[in-house]
């Protein structure tokens, strides 16, 4: 049974002559990954505001874990964690004392705080540096400590505002796996970001939104369809031979072949991709050819990113 | 697997119970900072000792507040308006703390818990209310140190630090609002800029009598200059006060200047934290 734990119809928001949020949409399956992709100032963190109650809005309506967010703003409060832009813990107490703190925020007895404390240091790996001051941590510990921080009670709904920003990359790594352990536990999570190989690795489906509006909400698998289908690719070892492998490449294609002369490559789009590889690969061999690189090329989430975008400023223009 | 946060009762006393409890949690998380930190507490209190230093000690000797020749009793005069700078001084300190909470994400993460939301600007209250408390014992201790003394009687005394920390509790208000309306803590840095005439344009360290006119009245009139002039009269050191209502009504003008002020910033700080919402 799958449930909706975020949903939002024709949200809006406007600051004087500028719309943040025009008329957007999105829904999220419980125990899902949504990932909200696109340039900066395409809405992405204004959504985040709007949906943890810190912001209010001009249209449209939205509900969070089932509650209204703004007739129920404290319902919702109640079952969200919220992990925004800038690290939100106080570096000059140790991780224990953070998690204690926020703890008792969240009512729960000393006792209990303590206890769920010493859960979320294993849970996050932060067990070896529990009394330490967070000022002396990795940028990548800093944001496990802050994740760790809004997910105290265990929140149906967790919203991270590009969480890996200006991580390094083994800062990155940790905090991809501590979210991807969370949606397996069931936490549904949203999350901004404009780091496409992120939104590929953790996400169950991308919303690409920019000017307030979402352009495409999709599975990453879907989103990479969209741009077409695979292409077939053979580079030339010797350029010379490029003519001969145009036809071998046209053989199997199911588009238009193309010959890129800077880089001594022939590729076409095809539809069935292994077979074609292996036809390619045969007749390459079969006449004597040796050639530097012959592969499948998917197009990359990337492409699909930015001739969604480059559409709506072509758009934007008219 | 999931947990809730408890919600209050919906009854006055439970909603009450709650909000002291977040007060009291984001006090503690003050003191937890003071205990950690003690150095930039000390630092805190580097630039009021300085200034006893310096005024005592460096312009003091040509200073003659009481008509009685320059240096006479000049640190009798000069260390109860050190008190009052101090306290007039600390709501920097107080949007600082605010402008960094902002800044950090730190009142947004509590904005989005099930808290008494206002506990960032009350705890805040309480937690550098006590600071000055502190700041004005270890300064009180210095004074001594360099000769000066309370001529009043305990409760005299008593009550003289009880006005300075009236006026500190005032200002924290002001605090706040600035730490909500400046872009972040760089910003907040500069208000010392603000701080500083405000601090110093009264009778701190000299009778505003001796200033130009239009300063005098303006140093007369400052909310600072009332509570260094009732304090000296608590404190039995020199007044020096001039004609102007407030100095002639100094302990009135003591009390009636932080109500005031209380009056104007707590509502501008309470709209400043709703409209973050905006």
């Amino acid at each position: 049974m799958t449930t909706t734990t975020v949903e939002a119809v024709n949200l809006g928001k406007r600051y004087k002559d500028t719309a943040a949020l025009d008329g957007f949409d999105i829904s999220a399956q419980a125990g899902t990954v949504l990932g909200l992709l696109g340039p900066n100032g395409a809405g992405k963190t204004t959504t985040v505001r709007i949906l943890t109650t810190l912001l209010r809005f001009d249209t449209g309506s939205a509900t969070v874990a089932g509650f209204d967010i703004a007739r129920d703003a404290r319902q919702v409060r109640r079952r969200i964690g919220l992990t925004g832009q800038q690290t939100a813990v106080d570096e000059v107490l140790t991780a224990r004392q953070n998690l204690v703190l926020f703890g008792r925020l969240f009512r729960l007895t000393k006792a209990r705080a303590r206890e769920r404390a010493d859960q979320l240091l294993d849970q996050f790996g932060l067990r070896d540096a529990a009394d330490r001051q967070a000022k002396g941590f990795s940028g990548g510990m800093k944001r496990r400590l802050d994740l760790a921080a809004s997910m105290i009670l265990a929140p149906q709904v967790l919203f991270l505002d590009e969480p890996t920003t200006g991580l390094d990359p083994s800062g990155r790594r940790e905090v991809w796996d501590a979210v991807s352990g969370l949606a397996a536990d069931g936490t549904t999570v949203v999350l901004t970001t404009h780091y496409l190989d992120e939104a590929d690795r953790l996400c169950d489906r991308i919303a690409v939104i920019d000017h307030g509006r979402n352009l495409v909400d999709d599975t990453p698998a879907g989103l990479k369809r969209r741009m077409g289908a695979d292409r077939l690719e053979i580079v030339a070892a010797d350029p010379a031979d490029l003519a001969v492998l145009h036809g071998i490449v046209a053989a199997v294609a199911d588009g238009e072949t193309a010959t890129d002369e800077g880089a001594s490559s022939v590729s076409a789009p095809v539809k069935e991709p292994v077979a074609a590889l292996t036809a390619a690969a045969t007749a390459v061999r079969d006449q004597g050819l040796t050639v530097a690189d012959i592969g499948l090329r998917r197009p990359t989430l990337d492409e699909a990113f930015l001739e969604l975008i480059g559409t709506t400023q072509k758009e934007g223009q008219q | 697997m999931n947990t809730l946060a408890p919600l209050p009762d919906e009854t006055l006393a439970g909603r009450l119970k709650w909000t002291l409890h977040d007060y009291r949690t984001i006090v503690g998380q003050e003191f937890t900072h003071l205990w950690r930190q003690p150095v930039n507490f000390l630092w805190a209190l580097g630039f009021p000792i300085v200034m006893v230093l310096l005024f005592v000690y460096v312009f003091g000797s040509a200073m003659d507040v009481t008509g009685e020749g320059a240096g006479v009793d000049y640190v009798a005069y000069a260390m109860p308006g050190m008190f009052a700078m101090t306290m007039a001084f600390g709501f920097t300190n107080t949007a600082w703390a605010v402008a960094e909470a902002k800044e950090k994400g730190f009142v947004d993460r509590v904005r989005s818990m099930p808290m008494a939301s206002s506990a960032v600007v009350v705890g805040r209250n309480i937690a550098d209310t006590i600071h000055a408390a502190i700041d004005l014992f270890v300064l009180f201790l210095i004074a001594l140190a360099i000769g000066w003394r309370s001529d009043g009687t305990f409760w005299e005394t008593l009550g003289a630090f009880a006005i300075l920390l009236w006026l500190r509790f005032a200002l924290i208000w002001v605090g706040v609002w600035l730490g909500l309306m400046v872009k972040g803590v760089e910003q907040a840095g500069n208000l010392f800029a603000i701080a500083f005439p405000f601090g110093m344009v009264s009778s701190v360290f000299t009778p505003p009598e001796l200033m130009p006119g239009w300063l005098g009245a303006i140093a007369a009139w400052n909310p600072v200059s009332a509570t260094a002039t009732a304090i000296r009269e608590l404190f039995g050191n020199p007044v020096a006060a001039g004609n102007s209502w407030p100095e002639q009504h100094a302990l009135m003008a003591a009390l009636i200047w932080p109500v005031i002020i209380t009056a104007i910033f707590l509502p501008l700080a309470v709209r400043r934290f709703r409209n973050l919402g905006r």
